[in-house]
This record gives structure tokens, C-alpha cells and sequence, in this order.
């Protein structure tokens, strides 16, 4: 008996020795904080040299522009083109008109997705008319059209490179973790130093971001294909030509088609994200509307962002549901086309036969921003006492504390807490890797701008983690939990970030605690529904052997499924972290400070283009950071789990 | 080889003709670091378990050589893990060989380039699959035909041919279903349907019907049976079971651990098997269905009548039990007006229930 119950013991007292590290850890922390605080504490810009050096490099990049012949032959030839695509497309919408643009898009709809999903379509297109926004509308979808053209273009055939080559997977899947990790706003600095700020830009920056998607999956379809399928077709003496075209190729369709679902969500949040490298569009009219507090504004056009990504999200969907069944049929139907040259037809002839539809008539349009402000005004009356002094209370009680125990600690204690944390829940590789990124911020000179988005980053997380468990169990135990909350938490996942700011800023003005917020509201419906799939798979049997003894609900929870729903909401924890960074990044739109500041101080001052660009490594620094340390819990867990 | 000595050639298949269809040498496959160095080694006599201690390598198919006649079936039987599978991937160079040499009606298939490679592939052998390796987006007619149009057949001639080979498996009917609206049965009749369009010498089917259940795997080796008999091709046969080797196998080679432990025709492995492993796997083997006259005739005793029926040496035990326990003399064993030996109803039932002092 002892000899079977002592592994049982050995382990349960390392798990309380983990609990009473990282407690003791903290203590240590705070004691050394009570007793160093205030001194060896680096100011904004201190040391200078890096941020020196890049504003340097960013003036002679700049001076560059008409001689370097990168720029002659590479950069400038690629931003015109650019530009020229995008011209191109908001020259043919507008050729086309509003009717005709509603023809083509219900007509597409009609054909990939169906009639209800065309009827979706053409009331989303009529009402950005009605909202007043037709022509940022258009900007934006012209936008995503050639974001996501080119990610196809190219990230289907390097996806297939993928699939096909292990050396060049192994090659690449590291930059395609980086880059998924990083928040939307570091890249923009690095893409703007070489190709401005306008359209190409943020063509150039939603390709970066929204690529990873096409390229993964098409890579995992090849591989997920039936081996049998491969070696069948191999038996027969195909080429591998042949194996592509006719086995991998088609069998992958699928999953391929879910890739690049993701890329056009992708594409959307970036595109609206992107306004702050003045990429023109609905962004660009929230980012208005945020800057000078309209709240009504605001409300107006995310309501349209929160259309068009409610639109692609339908009609991809069930377009991608359909994507297998069509082959079954055969052709496209005959009416079906018809009916699509119908109305193409339709849009297109309209403005000839009734010249009043040839412009949107302005006595149609009825932005929401009159009655939303109608609404803000009446809320900073009655609830602003309210949120405000909650906001306060939070601030005063939670935020502050936090970020002065982090402004205040000397910066290598705080490196050296991050990288025992690391040690403590992982081993000594994240340990390493969190500890220089973290000496990274401190060399960019941008530790005070670091340590306030990291406040942010770990309040937000927390609260995004508890919601994430408590939530997350629910749903996963509740099957009408998960009925209810489902769809809003699918919906929530498919709005850009950018669109959160605005009930946030309209709440609670703009603070830190916004930015916050926002972050929360954005990470947790990913946090929740991983923990919920992570208790939902939690096998029923043992969860019976667990009741038949006589366990409460509690302990059923506490003792059963979360403990072995714990690799999972390891999972969740770090995605949380992501999510939560991306937005808190973006908070310092709406008073959050701190790095996403940064960046966008160096967007609208040449003179910060240094700090910008330096505030941009930060975020891929403490971006990594988070992810390794999140990351590492989570390995080192599962592998010694095994190892028992 | 300690075998090689049991290696009976079959006279009634045939397999004593000078040109084999398919001739393997020395046939080596060794998966880990460094593989081919083991190969020739002081290593290559080490067990499994010191294989992978010393050298971290795995030895699927150690030496394997056979040879098999134009037309026969040769079943290679063994366990999950046995090597059977890898041999005949490596006997169709799906995955290559680490020695050894296959040669397909005399030419070497080691030493064909990768074009020369496809065109045995395309026109001289084809294989069945356990798990089928049907293409989902394609119609029955479509993946019959796909071994045609892959090496170039003109539209209307692969369509005649898929016709054709559908109505050999009996798959009229199902031309323009999708793989996946058909039963597992029907599914690996589209298999054998795609490996035959091709008109092959040679057939592989490694394990076609493991994924069946029981009466339609029966049916299928039926279907087998009957093609071998409509189109003579030569097939060669991966199975883990036992009964189902022995229903197909003009001979059967038994594989453990990565080698050939013996190799004969049926009657030969449970009659005489080479070691305790083959004795173990053929025990519950009833022996009356396999075994024939030749196992059990004894000489003639003294003064024992001999004018009971006649019987052939081959006969199986089964199917001789109704003429010998009608006749009232032991029955005579005859080959070619010799008399070979005699068997009457004692020894009938000493076999059937075994020996009584066993």
C-alpha cells in the first residue's frame, strides 16, 4: 500500500512547493521593492543611445528615399503599385455606384453562399449608405480585397512549400509564431519607415499580419491528407506532380478554404487598425471620431465595421460549408447564374432607368451618431457618477499600486523576479530569453513606457483568466450555458479591436482603466471558450466515478475537471496574454499610455519617429516575454505529468 | 537460413518453372541513424531489443529472400509489427530498401530510376491497400481510371477500360458514386477495381481486408479467389490472419520479428511446423481441413485387406471422411498406380481428436 500512495504524496507536496515558490517569490519582491524603491529606476529615454541612433537611421533612411537604389528599384516601385491597385479599386467602385457595387457583392454572395446569404449582403452594403459612410465603406473593402488577394497569392503556394518540404517548414514556422504573437502595432513602425504612411503601408502591414493563416493551413491539409491516398496514388506511378495536382491539392480544400476565412478576418481588424498610418476607410472615421471624443461618431462607424465583418464572417462561412457539397452537384446551377447576371445587371443599369438612384441620396442617410450622443450625454449625467467612481476605485486601489510596485522597483530586480518566475514554472530556457527581452526595453530606453503596459497586461490578464475559468466552467458543464453564450462569444471574436475602444471610451472616458477594459472584453471570449472545451472534454466516465464516490459539485469541479483540464487552460492563459497584449497596445489610443502611445507618437511627430520605432522592438520584446513565460507553464506541466 | 531446409518447392502451382515473377534477394530494412552500416555487421545477428540499445536502429525486414512463381499466390503472414507490411513497401520501393535486391520478371527494381521506377509502377504491378487510398473528390469510374490517366491513356479508352474492370468486381451501378456513399466492401472493390485497370502482372494487397468485418471479408476472398482464376495474375498476399492465408496461399511465408521463420504450402505449416512459433500460431488450426491423405498414411499391416477405395495423396483429410467411413477396408492411397500407404477410420479419428495419450 505505502509503496503505491507514496508517488501520490511526493507529488502533491511539489505542487504546494510550486504554489509557495512563486508566493514566496512575490514576497521577496515586494520586500525588496519596500526597501530599493525609487532608487535605480530608469527614466523615459535614459539610456538615449539606442533611440538616438534610431532617429538617426530613421532621418537617413528618410534622406535615402531618392537616391538609395532599394528604395529606386524596390520600395518606391512597390508603394506606387501599390497605390495604384488601391486607386484602381475605389475609381471602379465608384464607377460603379452604390447600386452597382450592391448588385456584384449580393451576386457573390448569391453564387458562393446562397439566396440568404445575398439578401445579408445587399442590406450590410445599403447600410453603410444609410449610416453615410458608403465611401469609407468602399475604401475598406477595396482594402481587405487586395490584403487578402495577395496573402492567397502568395501564402498558398509557400504554404504548399510547407507541406511538402520539412526543412523549409522547419525554416519558417518559427517567423510565423512570431509574427502571430505580435500585436497588430508593432509592425506598423518598421513598415512605415520604408514605405510611409498611406494605403501601401497598410496593405503591406494587414499582408504581414493576416498571411499566417493561409500559409498554416494550406501546410496542414497537405499533411493531413490520408497517407493511404498519397502511397495509393505513388503505387500507380504518379509523379509528385501528380500527387500534388490530383491527391494532395483537392483533398486539402478544405482546410485550405478555413485558412483563408481566417486571413480575411484578419485582414479586416488590421485594416481598421492601420488608420493610424492614415490607411483611409472606417477606421480612419472611428480614429476621427475617437480623437475629439465623439462618441456618437464612433458609435456610427464601428457599427459599420461591425457590419462588414458580420457579413464576410456569414457569407465565408457558409460559402466554406458549401465549399465540399458543390462538387457532389456538379456545376453551379443554371438559375443560380442567372439569377447572379441578374442582378449585376440590375445594379449596374439601375442609375440609367432611374437617374435619382445615380447618387445616394443624402435624404437617406441617418447616421446613429445623433441619438447615441443623444444617449452619452444622458449617461454622463447618470452613469458617469457610477463608472467613474469604479474606475476610480480600480485605479486607486488595483492599478496604481501595481504600477508603481513596477515603476519603482530598481529594473534589474524586476528582470530578475520575471526570469525566476520563468525558472519557477518552466525551466531555464524561457528564464533566459524573458530576462534578455525585458534587458531589451531597458536598452531601448523605454523601460517607464514598458513597465506600465506590463501593469496593464497582468491586471488585464488576471481578470481575463478568472472570467476564463469561471465562465469557461460554466459553459463547459452547462450545455444551456453554452447554447446562450455561444453565439455571443463567436460574435465576439469576429469584431475587430478597434471597435471595442469605442463602448469602452463612451463608458469610462479615456484612462488606463479603459485600455484595460477593452482588453478584457476582447481576450475573454477566446479565454472562455478554450477552458470551456477544455472541461467539456474532460471524460464523462471519469467525472461519474468522481460523483459515485459522493463529491460535491465543488470538488467535482476543483478536484476532477479543472485538474485535468489544466494543459488546456494553460492554453487559454497564454492566448489569453496575447489577446489581452494586442489590445492593451492599442489602448494607448484611448489613454492607456505606455508603449502603443509610443507608437503612435512617432506616427504624428517626426521627431518621436525614434522612440516609435523603438517603442515597436519593446512590444515584440514583452510580446515574446509573455508568450514564453505563459508558454513554458504549460510544457513543462505536460511533459512531467507523462513522466509520472 | 535455418529454413531454408523446409523450402518445398510446390509442384502443384508450379513454382519450379525457371523464371520467377517476382525474385527477392537478401531484402534488408533498417530504420534509425546510420542504417545502412548495420547491414553486413558483426550487428546485424543482434536481437530487436540490443539492436535498438546498441545502435537506436530498428530492423523491420532482416534477410528476407523468396521467390514466386508466375501465377501464385504467395501469402506472407505475421503479426502487427512483424515486418510485413514494410516488406511489401519495400518490395514495391514505396519505401526504400537499405539492401538487398527485388527482381520483377528479371529486371532489378533497385537499380530503376525513378522514371523507370513509374513505368513498372504504371504497366507491370500494382497493390491494394488496407485503408483503400480511394480519392474522396473523385467518382468510382473517376478512381478506377486513375492509374490510366496518370500515365496518359486517351480519355476514351481508360473510360472502356474502368467500365470493363467495374463490371469484373461487380461494382455496375455505383460508376458515378463517391467513395465515401459506399460500404467498406464496396469501397475496397473500387481498390482492386483500380489496381486491376492497369492489367498488371503482378498484384500486391497488403492486408485489403483487415478493415472488413467478418462475412465481408469472406466475400472479398472469394472475390479474390474467383479473379485469380478469371485473370491469373501473379499476387502476392500480406495478412495477419492465419485462416484467411490459408484460404488464399498456394504458399505461405511466415514472418517474425523481420524474418522469414518458414515458408511452404499449407498442409506444410501446420504438418510440419519449423518452430514453436509457427507450432504455437497454427495450433488452433483444426487440422482435418488442412492437412491431406499424405500426412496420415501408414504402410499396410500385416494381413490387412486391400481393396478399399481408392484416394489421391492430396486429398484433404475433411473431405475424405465420407468414402472412408462408408468403406469397410482401409482406404488406399494411390499416386500414379503407386501404392503409398493406407487410412482407415482409427486414424481418421486419432487425428480429429487428437492423439489419445497426448
Amino acid at each position: 500500500m505505502t509503496s503505491v500512495m507514496a508517488p501520490a504524496l511526493t507529488m502533491s507536496r511539489r505542487r504546494i512547493g510550486l504554489g509557495w515558490r512563486i508566493v514566496g517569490l512575490l514576497v521577496l519582491w515586494v520586500a525588496l521593492w519596500w526597501w530599493l524603491g525609487g532608487q535605480f529606476v530608469l527614466e523615459s529615454g535614459v539610456p538615449a543611445a539606442a533611440q538616438d541612433w534610431l532617429q538617426a537611421t530613421v532621418s537617413a533612411i528618410g534622406d535615402g528615399r531618392l537616391t538609395n537604389p532599394l528604395f529606386i528599384y524596390v520600395f518606391t516601385p512597390i508603394t506606387s503599385a501599390l497605390n495604384g491597385v488601391y486607386n484602381g479599386g475605389v475609381w471602379l467602385t465608384q464607377q460603379l455606384g452604390w447600386t452597382g457595387m450592391t448588385g456584384i457583392g449580393a451576386a457573390l454572395a448569391l453564387m458562393v453562399a446562397g439566396w440568404r446569404m445575398a439578401v445579408l449582403t445587399a442590406l450590410g452594403m445599403l447600410s453603410f449608405g444609410v449610416l453615410g459612410l458608403w465611401e469609407q465603406s468602399m475604401q475598406t473593402l477595396v482594402l481587405v480585397a487586395i490584403s487578402v488577394a495577395l496573402s492567397v497569392l502568395i501564402g498558398i503556394p509557400v504554404g504548399i512549400a510547407c507541406g511538402l518540404s520539412n526543412r523549409f517548414r522547419r525554416l519558417l514556422m518559427p517567423i510565423l509564431d512570431t509574427l502571430q504573437i505580435m500585436p497588430s502595432f508593432a509592425y506598423l513602425p518598421i513598415i512605415t519607415l520604408f514605405f510611409l504612411i498611406g494605403p501601401p503601408a497598410g496593405i503591406l502591414a494587414t499582408l504581414v499580419y493576416a498571411i499566417p493563416p493561409t500559409i498554416r493551413l494550406t501546410d496542414v491539409g497537405i499533411r493531413e491528407v490520408a497517407a493511404s491516398s498519397v502511397e495509393a496514388s505513388r503505387s500507380l506511378g504518379a509523379t509528385v506532380r501528380q500527387v500534388l495536382t490530383d491527391v494532395q491539392l483537392p483533398m486539402s480544400r478544405r482546410t485550405r478554404v478555413v485558412g483563408i476565412n481566417q486571413t480575411v478576418m484578419a485582414a479586416l481588424s488590421m485594416v481598421t487598425v492601420a488608420a493610424v498610418i492614415a490607411t483611409p476607410g472606417l477606421g480612419q472615421a472611428v480614429l476621427g471620431s475617437l480623437q475629439i471624443l465623439d462618441v456618437g461618431g464612433a458609435f456610427n462607424s464601428g457599427l459599420a465595421i461591425v457590419v462588414v465583418a458580420i457579413v464576410l464572417d456569414r457569407v465565408i462561412s457558409a460559402a466554406s460549408r458549401r465549399a465540399g457539397a458543390h462538387r457532389r452537384t456538379g456545376r453551379l446551377r443554371l438559375t443560380v447564374w442567372g439569377s447572379a447576371a441578374a442582378l449585376v445587371v440590375l445594379g449596374a443599369a439601375l442609375p440609367a432607368v432611374l437617374p435619382s438612384t445615380a447618387k445616394w441620396n443624402s435624404a437617406w442617410v441617418h447616421p446613429i451618431s445623433g441619438p447615441v450622443n443623444v444617449g452619452a450625454v444622458w449617461a454622463k449625467e447618470h452613469l458617469y457618477p457610477y463608472t467613474m467612481s469604479f474606475t476610480e476605485w480600480v485605479t486607486i486601489w488595483f492599478i496604481n499600486p501595481l504600477e508603481s510596485l513596477l515603476l519603482n522597483t530598481p529594473w534589474f530586480v524586476i528582470v530578475a523576479v520575471v526570469a525566476a518566475l520563468a525558472l519557477i514554472v518552466g525551466h531555464w530556457k524561457p528564464a533566459i530569453v524573458a530576462a534578455s527581452c525585458l534587458i531589451g526595453c531597458a536598452l531601448l530606453g523605454l523601460w517607464p513606457s514598458s513597465m506600465v503596459t506590463l501593469t496593464q497586461v497582468i491586471f488585464a490578464a488576471t481578470i481575463t483568466m478568472i472570467l476564463g475559468l469561471v465562465v469557461g466552467t460554466w459553459i463547459g458543464r452547462s450545455r444551456w450555458a453554452d447554447r446562450v453564450l455561444r453565439p455571443i462569444l463567436d460574435a465576439g471574436q469576429v469584431l475587430p479591436p478597434f471597435v471595442y475602444l469605442v463602448p469602452c471610451l463612451a463608458l469610462f472616458g479615456p484612462t488606463r482603466f479603459t485600455a484595460i477594459f477593452a482588453a478584457v472584453v476582447y481576450a475573454s471570449p477566446a479565454a472562455i471558450k478554450i477552458v470551456g472545451e477544455g472541461i467539456a472534454t474532460v471524460a464523462p466516465n471519469t467525472i461519474e466515478a468522481a460523483r459515485s464516490m459522493g463529491s460535491s459539485t465543488l470538488q467535482e469541479i476543483g478536484k476532477v475537471q479543472l485538474p485535468m483540464a489544466r494543459p488546456i487552460i494553460l492554453v487559454a492563459l497564454n492566448q489569453g496574454i496575447i489577446y489581452v497584449m494586442a489590445m492593451v497596445v492599442i489602448g494607448g489610443l484611448v489613454g492607456g499610455g505606455g508603449l502603443g502611445y509610443d507608437v503612435v507618437k512617432g506616427f504624428a511627430n517626426e521627431s518621436y519617429a525614434g522612440t516609435g520605432l523603438a517603442a515597436g522592438f519593446a512590444i515584440v520584446l514583452l510580446g515574446v516575454m509573455l508568450d514564453r513565460v505563459s508558454q513554458s507553464a504549460g510544457r513543462v506541466r505536460r511533459t512531467s505529468s507523462h513522466a509520472v | 537460413m535455418s529454413t531454408s531446409g523446409l523450402i518445398t518447392p510446390a509442384a502443384a502451382s508450379g513454382s519450379s518453372s525457371p523464371s520467377p515473377a517476382v525474385s527477392v534477394r537478401g531484402l534488408w530494412k533498417v530504420f534509425g541513424p546510420k542504417a545502412s552500416s548495420i547491414v553486413g555487421s558483426a550487428d546485424e545477428e543482434l536481437s530487436p531489443a540490443e539492436l535498438k540499445d546498441k545502435t537506436g536502429c530498428v530492423a523491420a525486414v532482416r534477410d528476407v529472400s523468396f521467390d514466386v512463381a508466375p501465377g501464385e499466390v504467395f501469402v506472407v503472414m505475421g503479426l502487427s509489427g512483424s515486418g510485413k507490411s514494410t516488406l511489401v513497401r519495400c518490395i514495391t520501393r514505396l519505401i526504400e530498401p537499405t539492401a538487398g535486391d527485388i527482381l520483377i520478371e528479371g529486371d532489378s527494381l533497385i537499380a530503376a530510376d525513378d522514371k523507370q521506377l513509374r513505368e513498372l509502377r504504371r504497366h507491370r504491378f500494382s497493390m491494394v491497400f488496407q485503408h483503400f487510398g480511394l480519392l474522396p473528390h473523385r467518382r468510382v469510374a473517376e478512381n478506377v481510371a486513375y492509374g490510366l490517366e496518370i500515365r496518359g491513356d486517351d480519355k476514351a479508352s481508360r473510360q472502356a477500360r474502368a467500365q470493363e474492370v467495374i463490371e469484373l468486381v461487380g461494382l455496375t451501378g455505383f460508376e458515378n458514386s463517391f467513395p465515401d456513399q459506399l460500404s467498406g466492401g464496396m469501397q475496397q472493390r473500387v481498390g482492386l477495381a483500380r489496381a486491376l485497370a492497369g492489367d498488371p502482372d503482378i498484384m500486391f494487397f497488403d492486408e485489403p481486408f483487415s478493415a472488413l468485418d467478418p462475412l465481408i471479408r469472406r466475400d472479398m476472398q472469394d472475390e479474390v479467389m474467383r479473379l485469380h482464376n478469371e485473370v491469373g495474375k501473379t499476387m502476392i498476399f500480406i495478412t495477419h490472419d492465419l485462416s484467411e492465408a490459408l484460404r488464399l496461399g498456394d504458399r505461405i511465408a511466415i514472418m517474425q520479428n523481420g524474418r522469414i521463420v518458414q515458408v511452404g504450402r499449407p498442409d506444410e505449416l501446420v504438418g510440419a511446423p519449423a518452430d514453436e512459433y509457427v507450432a504455437d500460431f497454427t495450433r488452433d488450426i483444426p487440422r482435418s481441413h488442412v492437412l491431406t491423405m499424405r500426412w496420415i498414411m501408414r504402410p499396410p499391416r500385416p494381413g490387412e485387406a486391400l481393396d478399399g477405395p481408392e484416394l489421391s495423396p492430396d486429398l484433404i483429410i475433411r473431405d475424405s471422411i465420407h468414402a472412408i467411413s462408408q468403406a469397410s477396408a482401409p482406404a488406399r492411397i494411390v499416386s500414379e498406380g503407386q501404392l503409398l500407404g493406407l487410412v482407415d477410420r482409427d486414424d481418421l479419428l486419432v487425428l480429429i481428436a487428437g492423439k489419445p495419450n497426448a
